[in-house]
């Protein structure tokens, strides 16, 4: 039973804040910049949602015009019409957005900053000034990564994944490799100290400053998985960094960190020798296979601790949860290499990469167990909050399955670089860990802004999104299986132009649900303003964050220290009050776990 | 509510399921020696992955219609078992799944990449480059001539930086933009690329590996259907990697010897 | 006597005056280009990679690297006053145009004056992506995909621009940008012409894009025809 020192203790504390700056700008609140990161996902990802549409509207329209896209680039789209690189140009920002922007803001630093001080009692972080630092390093980040789109050559090509030497040798190598790399290389290495910033916060925060009581295996499902995602993330991102700084080393300093001898691009022999393209690919997904386990982990917390408060129940096991987060989060570290099937590295290498990826499968798998045999003999009642969380296990079970292929490198030899792997990671992370963000949006929004939101269109947006995440993600697969590469601009080859009606069928629901997204922001914007009034506990949940007022203080717990005798699943417990007791209840459960 | 959530996902999962069983949209028929093995698992993992999608999906749609919180709603039960027995079944089940997984898997990958070509396959040169794929034969002296960076011209169709008057190796050395094999004879694919990262991908042939500049990569395979197949990059390469393809003709021994006579004299 | 005197004064400074601003002048240097030896074999283009282009042909073209005619003449060599003429050639208000159509570049070379306006037209269904690779003018690199708008680029220094279509190899041409408006390209039958030359001495330079440039220099007095030939030095690889 780990006792946390009194909070009276915690260094750095501030008193409350004063003037607009300091209250709402440059604020070490630690909910100022949980809503602020929040904000920033919500912008990036309406940026990230826009440039799909203009992706797969190019794909069924080549050369189709476009109107108003001239504006935003005229070399990119001659009268309207998309050049084959402006496509890739889209598709790089829209990837560089919605992985480093929104999917790893919005569960993780969003909702993490947010709650996971409150939930474990304390007054704020434990180092405010470096929290607010880290949310300022992002936005810098995501303004140096906009600029690439106003600059004359435009933004990046080569991906997310910026795999070298296309990303490396600069100009020559096309356009959209000038200044665009560049900034996005910086950018990215600043997202980087930004998120080590937070990542050290959360770290310190759980270990040091939980109140009386709240021992380690009673905080929320939702805190553990942020303080095992902080984990994951320090590691993850100390790797990245150094191989953006030697990405624009190369760029910018004649290095040659990642590019061979001999390589003739655009007629012209490149003066660099012996770098390797896979030491790149190495670094990237050393970094790029724990990323996505930093994207869905905070949503597998979220959706469990929502969970329980929506079934009336405890998990079968909170434990076996938390111990398959970790695992998890362990095994993260070993798979990279799955990425690299058929790169080029030593194919016995490949073998060895298979085993933990299928290895991954298991912890998953008895996560979703848990899931549904909680959902036995329990009393589910539906929100939209709790919609989504039930929508999520959906979701993470279809984009799970497609990874028992993808782990197996002699059937990535049909598979990789196919529409399957696209379809296999829009499911986990574009629709599965986003309908968290929604699960979250949803159950926290009274708690954060004082206002409930609109159940009912919460509601029309479940369903519209629900169905419509099906209808765009599922076809990938399908076209995975067909042989369908990624990455193309437009489908030109024989073999793809049978798949052009899947093509439309997926372009069309995702414009439709595309347009959904909009009753939540329309939501989200009028419940702030002219939603009814919240009261402390709408939900009927246990957990800390429910027992201040909505909105909290600047000090979250006012004067009070409080005090925690349960774990944060009592519920439906015999003999009290209601069907569920309270974190800081001093009333005594029997036989309680 | 329950009720409808239960419903709509079945619906998804059921017809979701129907394009896999019909393989609506499938892969093309194998052409290759190897590619038995690839297809076999293939169709173990989706009868194995079919199972656990449509067994989770039914059962979250089955408990959500069921235990919806109504107000005759009784006295909250726990799954026989609990936690634990999940647990042993997952660890069990899973466990063994992916083991067999793996450890089968490793038979189709090794015929690719841990057998070594057999010494009378016919050795071709890949190079990729941005945006097209060009090929060469040793021609009749059977060497390769050298490869000189400097030396490439592609408005005269020297792809490869060959130096015939300098090196006699050169002279006859085959230049195309057609990758033709002969049928049922083993092809070593010597892989270079001139540029940046590309990809060997014919889905016909099961055979998919990266162009990695500075590394010599080779695969090998034997081609079974007379045909003609497209070779695609996979490996984003640039603004021309949608449009980065050449064909694959896999020809009968005496048109592909006809063939060769005919490019070699239009050298 | 003396109105005479200052009449004829009168006229000739009008007539300097008038040979100074307007001096179109009535020379012409004129000749064929031809090459000894045995040129490279022109090889066919294998443009099976891209068959919206390929079957525009009904037999694959060829390589356009030496391109000769009858009597050994050679087709596409620039032919120009590269020292000696008037400064100040303003460029031509009249856009050049290059089109790109079956895949290749129409035509092969194109000569314009520095300034002077260029015009690129995509006639095919395929995207082509045009890249000069300029040393001293500025280097750009546009994609133009069909139905897109026709390119219009200047350039404002005298430079033979190597250029490229990145998304097909085959594909190279050059975009020979000249100071001066006197020059010539020589078409099928190697003949070139260079009218209207004032009195002068003149630096006439052909250039080859494979096989190099040679000078010679001419002197015009009045509005003579001189006649000179060069003849390249064929490669055989």
């Amino acid at each position: 039973m780990q006792e946390a020192s009194a909070p009276q203790a915690q260094q750095g504390h501030h008193g409350p804040p004063e003037g607009f700056i300091r209250k709402y700008v440059f604020s070490l609140d630690h909910k100022v910049i949980g809503k602020q990161y929040y904000a920033l996902a919500l912008v990036a990802v309406f940026i990230g949602m826009i440039l799909s549409w203009l992706m797969r509207y190019h794909l069924i329209y080549p050369n189709g015009k476009i109107f108003g896209l001239e504006f935003l680039s005229k070399v990119g789209a001659p009268g309207g019409v998309m050049t084959p690189e402006y496509y890739l140009s889209l598709m790089t920002m829209h990837g560089t957005l919605m992985v480093f922007f929104v999917l790893t803001n919005a569960p993780f630093a969003a909702f993490g900053n947010y709650f996971l001080p409150i939930q474990i009692g304390a007054e704020d972080m434990a180092f405010p000034r470096f929290n607010m630092m880290s949310f300022w390093v992002t936005f810098v980040a995501f303004l140096v990564l906009m600029t690439a789109f106003f600059i004359p050559d435009g933004p990046p090509i080569s991906g997310w994944t910026a795999y070298a030497p296309l990303s490396a040798v600069g100009p020559d190598a096309g356009p959209g490799q000038g200044w665009g790399q560049n900034l996005w290389g910086i950018s990215i290495a600043l997202f980087c100290v930004g998120s080590l910033l937070g990542s050290l916060n959360f770290i310190a925060t759980t270990l040091d400053l939980r109140a009386k009581g709240m021992t380690l295996m009673r905080m929320p499902l939702s805190t553990w998985a942020w303080f095992i995602t902080a984990c994951i993330s320090l590691l993850a991102f100390a790797v990245l960094l150094p191989a953006c700084l030697l990405l624009v080393l190369d760029r910018m300093a004649g290095t040659s960190f990642f590019i061979p001898a001999g390589l003739v691009v655009s007629d012209r022999l490149q003066a660099h020798a012996g770098g390797s393209p896979l030491l790149w690919q190495h670094l990237f997904w050393f970094f790029g296979h724990p990323e996505v386990y930093i994207a869905i982990l905070p949503a597998m917390g979220i959706v469990s601790h929502i969970l329980v408060n929506s079934i009336r129940r405890p998990l079968l096991s909170a434990k076996v949860i938390i111990y398959s987060m970790m695992s998890i989060g362990f095994l993260s570290y070993m798979v990279w290499g799955h990425h690299m099937f058929v790169s080029g590295m030593n194919p016995f290498s490949s073998l060895m990469f298979s085993f933990p990826t299928l290895t991954i499968t298991i912890p998953a798998t008895v996560m979703t167990l848990i899931w549904l045999g909680s959902l036995y003999g329990a009393r589910i009642r539906f929100t939209s909050a709790s919609l989504f969380a039930l929508g999520f296990i959906s979701m993470f079970v279809s984009g799970g399955v497609s990874g028992f292929f993808l782990a197996q490198p002699s059937i990535d030899i049909y598979l990789h670089a196919t529409y399957f792997v696209v379809g296999h990671f829009h499911m986990v992370m574009g629709v599965a860990a986003i309908f968290a963000v929604f699960a979250g949006t949803y159950f926290w929004f009274p708690k954060m802004t004082g206002r409930m939101m609109s159940e009912g269109l919460g509601k029309v947006h479940f369903w519209i999104t629900f169905v419509g995440t099906y209808c765009i993600f599922m076809p990938f697969h399908y076209l995975g299986l067909a042989g369908n590469v990624r990455r193309y601009s437009s489908f030109v080859d024989d073999f793809l132009l049978p798949l052009m009606p899947v093509h439309r069928f997926i372009t069309i629901a995702a414009l439709i649900t595309g347009a959904a997204q909009f009753i939540f922001l329309y939501n989200l914007i009028y419940s702030r303003f002219r939603g009814k009034v919240a009261p402390v506990n709408p939900w009927e949940a246990t957990s800390l964050e429910w027992t201040i007022p909505s909105p909290p203080p600047w000090n979250n717990f006012g004067d009070r220290h409080p005090i925690v005798y349960h774990d944060p699943h009592q519920y439906g417990v015999k003999g009290s009050l209601g069907d569920y007791v309270m974190q800081d209840s001093p009333e005594k459960i029997e036989n309680e776990s | 509510m329950g009720k409808f959530f239960a419903v709509v996902l079945t619906i998804i999962a059921l017809v979701s399921a129907v394009p896999i069983v019909r393989h609506t949209w499938w892969m093309p028929p194998d052409i290759s020696t190897h590619g038995h093995a690839i297809d076999e698992q293939l169709t173990d993992t989706m009868a194995e992955a079919g199972f656990s999608f449509l067994a989770a999906q039914l059962l979250l749609a089955f408990f959500v219609w069921k235990f919806s919180e109504r107000k005759d709603s009784g006295p909250i039960k726990s799954l026989p078992g609990g936690a634990k027995g999940l647990v042993i079944a997952a660890l069990i089940l899973v466990g063994t799944e992916m083991l067999a997984l793996g450890v089968l898997g490793q038979k189709a990958w090794a015929s690719v990449y841990f057998t070594p070509a057999s010494p009378n396959a016919l050795h071709v040169q890949a190079q990729a480059g941005q945006f097209a794929f060009y090929f060469r034969y040793p021609g009749a002296d059977g060497k390769f001539g050298g490869l000189h960076p400097d030396k490439i011209d592609e408005g005269n169709q020297n792809y490869f930086g060959l130096d015939p008057a300098n090196e006699v190796e050169a002279r006859d050395d085959i230049v195309t933009g057609e990758l033709a094999i002969p049928a049922n004879r083993e092809v070593l694919l010597l892989m270079h690329s001139k540029d940046v990262g590309h990809s060997f991908y014919v889905p016909e042939l099961r055979m998919q590996q990266d162009f990695v500049p500075g590394l010599d990569l080779s695969v090998h395979f034997t081609a079974t259907k007379v045909g003609r197949y497209e070779i695609v990059c996979t490996q984003l390469c640039g603004l021309g990697h949608y449009n980065m393809k050449a064909y694959l003709n896999v020809m009968a021994q005496d048109d592909f010897e006809k063939w060769l006579k005919q490019k070699a004299s239009e050298q | 006597m003396k109105v005479n005197h200052i009449l004829m004064s009168g006229i000739a400074v009008l007539a300097a005056a008038a040979m100074a601003v307007a001096a179109p002048g009535s020379g012409t240097v004129s000749g064929k280009v031809t090459y000894e030896g045995t040129p490279a074999k022109q090889k066919p283009i294998d443009m099976s990679k891209e068959p919206s282009c390929a079957k525009e042909h009904a037999t694959p073209i060829t390589t356009e690297g030496v391109v000769t005619g009858a009597g050994n003449t050679l087709e596409n060599v620039v032919v120009y006053i590269s020292a000696g003429a008037p400064d100040g050639a303003t460029a031509p208000a009249q856009a050049v145009t290059v089109t790109q159509k079956g895949c290749q570049y129409v035509p092969h070379l194109v000569a314009l004056q520095v300034n002077q306006e260029l015009k690129i037209v995509n006639e095919d269904q395929t995207s082509h992506n045009i890249h000069p690779l300029a040393k001293s003018n500025r280097e750009w690199n546009k994609s133009q995909p069909p139905g897109s708008p026709a390119i219009s680029e200047k350039f404002d220094k005298e430079e033979f621009i190597a250029v490229k279509c990145n998304i097909h190899p085959w594909m190279h041409s050059t975009f020979a940008v000249l100071k001066t408006s006197h020059y010539s390209v020589t078409a099928n039958g190697g003949a070139f012409t260079l009218p209207n030359l004032p009195p002068g001495k003149y630096t006439i330079s052909a250039w080859h894009e494979s096989y190099g440039t040679q000078t010679q220099d001419v002197t015009i007095t009045g509005s003579e025809t001189k006649s000179i030939s060069f003849v390249f030095k064929a490669k055989a690889y």
